[in-house]
């Protein structure tokens, strides 16, 4: 099980969650942001001392006045890790998460030793249209992220709590903060890709309904070196569809990189 | 009391069955229902209602602003204002810009600039943030709405009234020659009315003592109207001051008729094709994140409200206060009660409304003017005690 703490870099206060063992693996987590510990990090501790941060703007964390976009967050997201101490470490990243990563590591792979990127968002591709995810309910949502839709039911049937639901606003408010305009892109983003200097793994479904497959040869041919693994029937969350296919890719490259 | 007669210039020949295939009059809706021939007609046939009105003994008409959609015709308010510049008399207000969606907001001093001038000085200035639809349909950023409402706001208050070329610096707009040209023609610059469903915020912000905005409560019942129209006189009292009526106002659809019974059943289809088909909208599209406070959009849900509502019928809203529909004397009656109790210093009826066809608006425009606006010509708002 996961460890909580609540902790302070440049003037914002996070909730962090750590479990697991070995090197560590910094997991930033998408628009819907993270509840609790969920099977696909417990599967990934069990290669990694896996950290997985509530972005600032998102579920417990506060949202700071500095807050305005992506690369705010790039930036913090390196204060952490040099706070911290952290290096040598395996970024990951889904959705918007994907995004800040590919953003830090723009920026600087000092502390990087791979990154991996699941149907990341953060570039646009000409004629290749994003799900609109600010028009639909949130029972839309949740259909829309899946390829099968009994999982989809399933996690209709769960109950939501209030404090989710508030939860769940304050997200949406963020991810609109960083994401309403350009639309889950920054136009910038592309032209330097090609800095990113550590081994990149990107990780799509087939039938991704927000950021669709088409962007993950995009992306693998703006980074250098970068390999491309497709999850056939599946959505926008590989890591919750098929969490062990997903944590063993993981754990197999981060392997592999490393020797 | 003053009366302005309001037009929202809605696409009254829309195909009733459009919610057959689409979920809203608003964004997605394909402008292939929309006829060009029938769209100059109408807007030729509002124009005349506006201009009658400001004939018939009206005190100001008014315009509006809304994008993309067949609720309301008027992406560019201003066009209308200055068709209407010419030929009326009294005030023409433009309920008003949504300035969060503007990439540059001194186009709004200029063009409010311009009618004040060409009117000389008849022009009344409307600030909104727009409707949560239209931060879709033009892919600005709810989420900074409010901050760039009032960045745009104070920069447009700065084109009016100090002496250019200035410079501004802001966060989002940052100019080194603010020089409005033309001035406007009142000094320090026209009246300035903010309409809104209802919010602390704004009423903190219209109250304030350095502005003293007329705060107008649109489309709210009656009791909503109350509440906020407390809230302004309170916040004013906490700054230190006594509101006048002037600095509160109401707009609501309203129909005259001959009796309540025809009233009713003649403003009855054209309404409810107004509830129910022109302001469909999800509650995504109408509420996107950042439009309202995260507090007052935890409070929507906390309080699980249906904001966009099942079916409404005209006997729902005369109930609740948000249509004034019946007799001269019921109006008079209504409003003789709602002003006593309430004290707002400007009502804005919205003479027409959905589908409500051309000679139906004429008589109830005509009817209104004669029959019910002299009555609360003979004095003031009543002076109310203070809350």
């Amino acid at each position: 099980m996961a460890k909580e703490t609540f902790e302070t870099f440049s003037g914002c206060k996070i909730r962090l969650l750590r479990g697991g063992q070995g090197a560590p693996l910094l997991h930033l987590h998408g628009a819907l942001g993270v509840s609790a510990w969920t099977p696909y990090m417990e599967r990934l501790s069990q290669h990694f001392e896996v950290i997985v941060p509530d972005h600032p703007g998102f579920g417990a964390s506060d949202t700071p006045d500095w807050l305005d976009n992506v690369g705010d967050l790039a930036y913090f997201y390196l204060d952490v890790m040099k706070a911290t101490g952290l290096s040598g470490v395996h970024l990951s990243g889904a959705s918007l998460g994907g995004w800040i990563a590919a953003e830090i590591a723009v920026r600087d792979c000092h502390a990087l030793k791979s990154l991996t990127l699941t149907a990341p968002a953060g570039i646009h591709v000409k004629g290749l249209s994003k799900g609109d995810i600010f028009m639909w309910s949130p029972e839309q949502m949740t259909r829309n992220l899946t390829h099968d839709p009994k999982l989809a039911e399933a996690m209709l049937a769960v109950p939501v709590t209030e404090q989710q639901q508030m939860a769940a606003m304050k997200n949406r408010l963020a991810t609109a903060k960083l994401a309403w305009q350009p639309r889950l892109y920054n136009p910038h983003l592309y032209k330097w890709l090609h800095r990113i200097s550590v081994p990149t793994l990107l990780l799509w479904g087939d039938h991704d309904k927000i950021i669709p497959a088409g962007y993950g040869p995009a992306f693998r041919d703006l980074i250098p070196g970068a390999r491309l693994e497709v999850f056939a029937n599946c959505g926008h969350v590989p890591h919750i569809e098929y969490a062990d296919e997903w944590v063993r890719k993981i754990a197999d490259f981060t392997r592999e990189v490393a020797t | 009391m003053k009366f302005f007669c309001f037009h929202l210039m809605p696409y009254a020949a829309l195909d009733p069955d459009y919610d057959k295939k689409y979920n809203s009059a608003w964004v997605t809706l394909p402008n292939s229902y929309y006829d060009p021939k029938i769209g100059h007609a109408l807007y030729n046939r509002y124009l005349d209602e506006l201009e009658f009105a400001d004939a018939c003994g009206f005190d100001g008409v008014c315009v509006n602003e809304h994008h993309q959609n067949a609720y309301g015709l008027m992406p560019i308010p201003g066009v209308m204002a200055g068709a209407l510049s010419r030929r009326t008399k009294n005030k023409i207000a433009v309920l008003g810009r949504a300035l969060p969606l503007l990439n540059n907001p001194l186009v709004v001093a200029e063009e409010f600039a311009m009618l004040d001038n060409i009117t000389g000085g008849r022009l009344v200035a409307g600030f909104v943030r727009g409707i949560g639809a239209e931060y879709h349909s033009w892919g600005a950023n709810p989420a900074e709405s409010h901050e760039r409402f009032h960045e745009a706001h104070d920069l447009i208050l700065q084109a009016w009234t100090k002496p250019g070329p200035s410079v501004f610096e802001g966060k989002y707009y940052h100019f080194e020659y603010v020089n409005c040209w033309p001035r406007p023609y009142q000094t320090p610059h026209p009246p300035i009315w903010v309409p809104s469903q209802g919010s602390r915020e704004t009423i903190e912000w219209a109250s304030h003592p350095d502005r003293k905005y007329t705060y107008l409560q649109t489309f709210s019942p009656v009791a909503v109207l109350a509440r906020y129209m407390a809230m302004y006189r309170e916040t004013a009292l906490n700054y230190g001051y006594t509101a006048t009526s002037e600095q509160v106002g109401w707009s609501v659809p309203t129909y005259c008729a001959e009796t309540d019974e025809i009233a009713v059943r003649e403003a009855r289809p054209h309404i409810e094709f107004f509830l129910n088909k022109l302001l469909r909208m999800p509650q995504e599209m109408l509420l996107p994140p950042g439009y309202l406070s995260l507090a007052s959009m935890q409070g929507v849900v906390a309080a699980k409200r249906a904001l966009s509502t099942g079916n409404q019928t005209i006997e729902d809203v005369i109930e609740k206060g948000v249509f004034l529909c019946g007799s001269p004397a019921t109006l008079r009656e209504k409003l003789a009660k709602y002003q006593s109790e309430i004290g707002f210093g400007y009502l804005l009826p919205s003479m027409q409304f959905g589908t409500l066809p051309a000679e139906l608006t004429h008589k109830s425009i005509e009817m209104f003017a004669k029959e019910v606006i002299p009555h609360f010509r003979a004095s003031a708002a009543p002076a109310r005690a203070s809350a």
